[in-house]
């Protein structure tokens, strides 16, 4: 079956099994192969992407669910010219070890960041279920936080300055 | 640095000029530095065994300098994550007055010559390189000075160099330009190095070289390599332990949509089909005999690994340890206790696979392994070709910790290949992935002692019994095992590293299982610290006494028991050691020496609900010398993570004789929620040299956890996993 898929911001037409997992149209038919696969069973995160902005673990993600819908991979997350603010923190963080993790979690970070600007250590817990063996979830926590305040338009402080001049400014 | 400039000989480099003297290669060989090289070349028996691992004449480490920058670094060593590419490239920039961005660091593939005859592993990387790559870079450096000034028509000693460039004056000439048209160079002594102080990159937090590549998603591992016209293969792997291929069926799978050809061999069947999901689709529909002899459960595999069973070893006594605890049998002064671990994964996230292309002769494998050499080996001998004509391409490691020193995946893709006259990438599933495991052997431990009457240790004991942790003869050539076998590989960390104790032993036991159980990152010095350390705070316990000053107390005097009480003392003020829970909190201690490193750990717990969780962890290390304190941070960053998940969570079963769990979830792991808040980290430089880094860290995490929660609850965990669900 020919499906239409729209794939960091480009038009593809493919030709396969609807229910062929995105992750195996991605990496190999599209040949990007920043999305890994740790298990095809949704139970690492190796393989998330985002979906119409939602964050999925595409080796459980039949293709025609997708056909329409923006996807995005790593390789549409950012560039070494313009990071995504995520991928500019996992540099000053120095994240990665063996690296293989790394994309799938910087793509759950940045969906996480979308729904919840400045998360909450709880809020990461709770958001970031992706595996890591090599056990970089103590950088990756920080890069959160860092990214949250590359993203944020101003830094949590200002704002609160902000809002108290506001108020008073009402009274 | 004391003792530099010291004088090596010239014979150590190898020149070649590339074609058309467009540039130089470099190389120089590796003696035999680190004790396991020693141990390998020197107790062989039979030299016949050698062949495979190569002529250690041969340069292993080359450089190549192209008209243009980079220069090009051909690492025999392959980066698993744990940045020893960086560290060599720090190695090699100052030395070579390049900056680190004008060195490309490359896996060497087999073809070139100049691989690792052994593997990447045991934590030797950074230190085994430390003296001859520099001595290389810093003679490459004099070689290309002397040119320069030639070309410049300067005197040598008026050349500066300066980031790869060489100036005097107003002229200047890049290195690129500088080896250009050489056909004969000049090999100087070897140039004095510098002083440590004067590094600009060493010992410095230089960013990992791959960090770009990792972030921005680039194709760098096993798995994403393609070839082009390449196929999907899949084997069928047995879900049982304990058997024997006995043939297949093959017409239904034959049939499926697809499939090119289904290819049954001896020892394996397998599919090769147009993509992933029609080959494992095509694989599920092969109907396989496996023969089997009897069936395993996870009691028979506890009642295999017993202290009493199996092959006994004294690997260690001081005075006369046995005398002692006898007596204190008699008169009921003993006191005994009895730990164990599971059976663990190594579950790295890249699951193990290979794509092969074999036609006209020649075979290229491109695949992630810690054995390079031995890869070549197995593919050539299983297609009857010469080692020269297979080439193993390395790439980048998603996680090695030991699980690629076995890779019968290259062998299995280049077999397909052959049958299909076509390159075919084949790895496998992860439930493929957690079965056919070489696994962390589950181990026994039983801890004797006797204490004086003024609260100190008169006489200890540690046995401990454990399957293989090395390689056993089904997985490699036997001799391994002869030579480096269970015993150096079970007793990491299982000797008593208090010699200040004035009577102790240890006692191995080799027992055997029906799977491969090998080397997982530190080998057993996770599980014999656990017992060792968690031991050492209940004798601290029992002779009412702080935990770090018993220990402290127990320690020689001598090189390592400075460098471990200096570790020891460093993470004590770190943390504001606490003896004593306070506000739902307690800290435990635990410390070990691995590989030559001394390491000391402090874990704070408090319970959530019946939950243990681990909020915060200081580390001290003395690696001796860090190459980048950044990557050694980390290191101890991701073992205090991967030691948490192993020592509270991870366990392997064995039911109906099949090994479970299949998938993450299942098989427990730590995650971002399990993961301590905060980490610090204290770097003790003790000897000014590079010393092992991937592996010590992990020794203390199980006991410290262990010994806080006691100081928590009163209850003292003895069972890996601690939080067993
Ligand atoms: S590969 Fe998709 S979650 Fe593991
Ligand atoms: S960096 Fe290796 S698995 Fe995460």
């Amino acid at each position: 079956m020919k499906i239409r898929l729209l794939i960091n911001g480009r038009d593809q037409e493919i030709e396969t099994d609807p229910q062929t997992p995105l992750l195996w149209v991605i990496r190999d038919i599209l040949d990007l192969k920043g999305t890994k696969f740790g298990c095809g069973k949704a139970a690492c995160g190796a393989c998330t992407i985002h979906v119409d902005g939602q964050a999925v673990r595409s080796c459980s993600y039949p293709v025609q669910l997708a056909a329409g819908k923006a996807i995005t991979t790593i390789e549409g997350l950012g560039t070494p010219e313009a990071p995504h603010p995520v991928q500019e923190a996992w540099i000053e963080e120095i994240v990665p070890q063996c690296g293989y993790c790394q994309p799938g979690f910087m793509m759950a970070a940045a969906a996480l960041l979308e729904k919840t600007p400045a998360p909450t250590d709880a809020e990461i817990d709770a958001g970031i279920t992706n595996i890591c063996r090599c056990g970089t979830y103590y950088r990756m926590r920080k890069a959160i936080h860092r990214a949250a305040e590359l993203k944020a338009p101003v830094l949590p402080e200002e704002a609160e300055a902000i809002a108290i001049q506001d108020n008073s400014d009402n009274s | 640095m004391k003792g530099k400039a010291k004088k090596i000989s010239r014979r150590k480099f190898v020149v070649r000029s590339l074609l058309g003297g467009g540039g130089i290669l470099l190389g120089t060989v590796i003696l035999a530095r680190n004790p396991l090289r020693r141990a390998l070349y020197g107790v062989l028996e039979n030299p016949k065994n050698l062949t495979y691992l190569g002529d250690i004449s041969d340069p292993m480490l080359w450089f190549e300098i192209r008209p243009e920058l980079p220069i090009i670094l051909h690492s025999p060593k392959v980066e698993m994550g744990q940045g020893t590419f960086t560290g060599m490239v720090q190695l090699a920039a100052d030395e070579l007055e390049v900056r680190p961005d004008q060195i490309l660091i490359k896996h060497a593939e087999s073809a070139s010559g100049n691989i690792d005859g052994l593997s990447t592993g045991g934590s030797t990387s950074i230190a085994g390189f430390w003296q001859p790559l520099r001595e290389l870079s810093a003679t490459l450096r004099e070689m290309l000075r002397t040119e320069a000034g030639k070309k410049l028509g300067v005197a040598t000693a008026d050349i500066r160099l300066e980031e790869g460039v060489a100036s005097a004056g107003l002229k200047s000439l890049p290195y690129g330009q500088i080896a250009q048209g050489v056909t004969e160079w000049e090999i100087p002594e070897t140039p004095a190095l510098k002083e440590i102080k004067d590094y600009k990159f060493i010992g410095k937090p230089v960013p990992r070289v791959d960090l770009e590549a990792k972030v921005m998603g680039e194709p760098i591992f096993g798995m994403d390599a393609v070839l082009p016209g390449m196929l999907y293969g899949a084997v069928v792997q047995p879900d049982k332990v304990g058997v024997v291929f006995g043939g297949a069926e093959i017409t239904q799978a034959e049939k499926m949509p697809g499939v090119v050809k289904v290819v049954v061999e001896d020892d394996f069947v397998g599919v090769v089909a147009n993509s992933y999901t029609e080959a494992e689709a095509a694989k599920a529909a092969i109907k396989v005999d496996w023969k089997r002899e009897r069936e395993w459960t996870t009691a028979d595999i506890k009642s295999a690994i017993q202290i009493g069973k199996g092959d006994k070893m004294l690997i260690q006594k001081e005075g006369r340890p046995g005398g002692i605890l006898e007596d204190a049998k008699d008169d009921s002064s003993l006191i005994t206790a009895t730990y164990s671990s599971p059976l663990g994964a190594h579950a790295q996230l890249e699951p193990n696979g290979a794509v092969a292309s074999v036609e006209g002769g020649k075979a290229t494998v491109i695949l992630s392994t810690q054995v390079v050499k031995l890869t070549r080996k197995e593919v050539a001998d299983r297609l009857g070709f010469k080692e020269e004509d297979v080439n193993i391409v390395p790439t980048y490691l998603g996680g090695g910790f030991g699980r690629r020193l076995h890779t019968p995946n290259a062998v299995h893709a280049a077999v397909l290949s052959r049958a299909v006259g076509k390159p075919v990438k084949c790895f496998l599933n992860r439930k493929e992935e957690f079965q056919k495991d070489t696994f962390r052997p589950p181990t026994q431990h039983q801890l004797s002692a006797k204490l004086s009457e003024a609260g100190s240790i008169e006489a200890i004991e540690h046995q401990f019994a454990s399957s293989d942790v090395m390689f056993n003869a089904a997985l490699l050539p036997g001799f391994l095992s002869t030579i480096v076998g269970s015993d150096i590989g079970t007793m990491r960390g299982g000797r008593i590293q208090y010699s200040g104790i004035p009577n102790y032993r240890a006692i191995s036991w080799h027992c055997e299982l029906p799977f491969a159980t090998s080397w997982w990152r530190s080998l057993g010095l996770l599980a014999n610290t656990f017992a060792i350390e968690s031991f050492m705070d209940e004798l601290a316990v029992a002779a009412g006494k702080d935990p770090i000053a018993f220990h402290l107390d127990h320690i020689a005097d001598n090189e390592e028991g400075k460098r471990l009480k200096n570790v020891i003392t460093a993470v004590r003020d770190l943390a504001a050691f606490r003896d004593s829970a306070r506000d739902g909190r307690a800290m435990g201690f635990a410390c070990s020496t691995d590989a030559g490193t001394p390491v000391a750990m402090v874990a704070e717990v408090r319970m959530e609900g019946k939950e243990i969780r681990v909020d915060k962890a200081w580390m001290a290390i003395d690696p001796g010398f860090a190459v980048n304190p950044d990557q050694v941070r980390a290191q101890c960053e991701g073992c205090i993570i991967m030691g948490i998940s192993a020592a509270m969570y991870e366990e392997m079963r064995v039911e109906d004789s099949e090994l479970k769990p299949i998938i993450y979830g299942p098989y427990r792991m730590a995650q971002m929620k399990h993961s301590p808040k905060e980490i610090e980290v204290e770097i003790i430089n003790g000897t000014g040299k590079p010393g092992a880094v991937g592996e010590p860290p992990l020794g203390p995490v199980g006991a410290a956890i262990a010994n806080a929660v006691f100081r928590l609850t009163g209850q003292r965990l003895r069972e890996m996993p601690l939080a067993r669900g």
